[in-house]
């Protein structure tokens, strides 16, 4: 009950921040809720399957480069281009999962880094395709078919396409909340706490880490379409395996032992990045040593200070 | 066409020389501490800024250029026993946790260390000047190879036989062997674990450090070296098998040299056969070509 009175601010809170807030948080806000899709996803495979990617971080470039293409194409709707992420990112992750999925630990966090880089060096190589080192730009996207190019930047932005990442990130949060309460997400549990004890219950293990996955890579997809718009860039840094780690990290800070723990944990990591930067261009060395105390003395994260100690 | 050939095969064996190095440290920490050191690339990096300053001081001081690989070398060594302040300081919370755990622990690291580099050397590469071709060069069947990467490439293998000699003849290495077979029952057969890891860690980020000294006169010093190396060296231990110290040294060997190839051939394709390769030995073989010997 608590924790509903908590998400019902938190939304109602989120729906009237662009009439409080400045413009320069409010874009803040945006790659905050574009990570917060992606978190949702990569917490399905770390805090509820026991799965570390460290290389997630392909289906965010996936996802952003799909925006950068299918603009330039001419297709601008951004509703198609969620979608198109989402096909693709499935796609993706179907494939990398088949391969990866029959391994834990250490060896499929490794294997997962593998694919990423492969991708990365892709985005790096064949510039005449991508851009290379510089990136696509990614043009104004169309929003539910109505065209805003005349609105200014940053009013289009704050205000618009504000309310539309939040709408996705409302969506993604309802649905990944219906996947996580079901059979299917108790067996993931289950896979995380016992997999031998599972598959004796007849969970197929491999087959449930390769749904989790797909599912997984599609929400990062998701996110990873919603980064490129207000910065009308994106580049290959997107899918570099230290944005990998940045992801998991987001996700430990925030608590992945709660469902939106990694939401929080992206909210705090974009919040903070930016204040540490507004004094010191050195923010890895300050968030370096927060994750070095989180992982030692706080392995719940920020969550982990007021909730149940593992999803249930 | 030799020429070439040579020339492509020897800066690809240089590569190695320095690329067995760095991961030689990650898997002698892997093969004990069974952690995976995703700073390993940093304390590399380190290492190469502090071989620049310990050799610009060398030289400003009046040491006889000549000598340059004597401090380059005592600065890299030295410099490994930040891996003394990081064990103590950090790892040892974390030996009992998770590996997720101990993996992100790394991390951290390595987010601290790149920043810390630019805090003390800032964002312009460093590099020495005109030391690389100092000892001259040899002609190696029409080819023309810088002779300091010789001298690069002969004491990665001696240290390379160092390790071997140390791991199989030595009471130390045998308790290193026994410590990563069973961390347990070495502890109970009296083994002090706290020193050993200790000790162990050390020597493994000295020879990441020493890595990124010595390949400092061939390249300059930047502050994403690190970051670089460290999936390069990720997958020389993936193809030679974690924890294994032959398979470090196969597992450069194959980077290094294919490494160059494909730059001379067709660069698009540099790092992403590697990844293939990679991805194919995970596949393939999870243990790598040498997974599963003792460390």
């Amino acid at each position: 009950m608590k924790g509903r009175v908590v998400l019902a601010l938190a939304v109602a809170a989120l729906l009237v921040l662009p009439l409080l807030l400045s413009p320069y948080r409010l874009l803040l806000m945006l790659p905050f809720m574009a990570y917060g899709v992606i978190l949702l996803g990569l917490n399905l495979l770390f805090g509820y399957t026991g799965l570390v990617s460290f290389g997630h971080a392909l289906f965010v470039g996936i996802g952003a480069y799909t925006g950068a293409f299918l603009t330039h194409a001419g297709i601008r709707s951004l509703e198609v281009i969620v979608l198109a992420a989402a096909v693709l990112g499935a796609v993706a992750a179907a494939l990398v999962g088949l391969l990866c999925v029959r391994y834990v630990k250490i060896y499929f966090g490794m294997l997962t880094l593998a694919f990423g880089m492969v991708f990365y060096t892709f985005l790096l190589k064949f510039y005449r395709l991508t851009g290379g080192d510089e990136g696509m730009q990614v043009l104004r996207p169309l929003l539910l078919g109505l065209n805003l190019d005349a609105m200014p930047k940053t009013t289009y932005l704050v205000g618009p396409y504000y309310y539309y990442c939040l709408g996705v990130l409302v969506v993604a949060a309802a649905v990944m909340w219906r996947i996580v309460h079901s059979p299917f997400g108790l067996c993931l549990r289950t896979i995380r706490d016992n997999p031998v004890k599972a598959e004796a219950l007849g969970v197929s293990v491999t087959r449930y880490r390769w749904y989790a996955f797909v599912i997984s890579g599609v929400f990062a997809a998701v996110g990873g379409a919603l980064l490129g718009p207000p910065t009308g860039n994106v580049d290959p840094t997107l899918a570099y395996w230290t944005h990998s780690g940045s992801l998991v990290f987001m996700a430990l800070l925030g608590g992945f032992a709660s469902f939106f723990g990694p939401v929080l944990g992206a909210f705090v990591f974009i919040f903070l990045q930016d204040a540490v930067m507004s004094v010191v261009p050195y923010w890895r060395l300050v968030f370096g040593a927060i994750l070095a105390i989180i992982v030692i003395f706080a392995p719940g994260g920020l969550m982990g200070f007021f909730a149940r100690p593992r999803p249930s | 066409m030799t020429a070439n050939v040579v020339n492509i095969l020897m800066s690809g064996i240089f590569h190695a020389a320095i690329l067995f190095l760095v991961s030689a440290g990650l898997q002698l920490v892997f093969g004990v501490q069974k952690i995976f050191n995703l700073a390993c690339g940093s304390f590399y990096a380190l290492g190469a800024y502090v071989g620049v300053s310990a050799v610009a001081a060398f030289t400003t001081a009046g040491g006889p250029p000549f000598l340059f690989i004597v401090p380059l070398a005592l600065a890299g060594i030295l410099v490994g026993s930040v891996g003394l302040v990081v064990e103590r300081g950090l790892l040892r919370f974390v030996y009992d946790r998770d590996e997720t755990f101990q993996l992100l622990l790394t991390f951290a690291l390595v987010l601290m260390m790149e920043d810390a580099i630019r805090l003390t050397w800032g964002t312009a590469p460093q590099s020495t000047s005109g030391l690389y071709l100092l000892y001259g060069q040899a002609r190696v069947l029409g080819a023309v190879i810088p002779v300091y990467n010789l001298i690069v490439i002969a004491a990665s293998v001696l240290i390379a036989a160092g390790l071997g000699f140390m791991l199989t003849r030595t009471a130390f290495g045998r308790i290193i062997r026994a410590a990563a077979d069973n961390r347990e029952m070495a502890e109970a057969l009296g083994v002090d674990m706290r020193g050993v890891y200790a000790r162990v860690f050390t020597l493994g980020t000295a020879l990441g450090t020493l890595g990124g000294a010595l390949v400092i006169p061939a390249t300059a010093a930047m502050s994403e070296m690190g970051i670089e190396l460290i999936v390069e060296a990720f997958a020389v231990v993936v193809i030679g098998g974690l924890g294994s110290m032959r398979g470090a040294l196969v597992g450069a060997l194959v980077v290094g040299v294919l490494r160059s190839v494909a730059i001379s051939v067709y660069p698009e394709i540099e790092m992403l056969l590697i990844y293939l390769i990679v991805i194919a030995v995970l596949l393939l073989r999870p243990r790598g070509l040498f997974g599963g010997a003792a460390a």
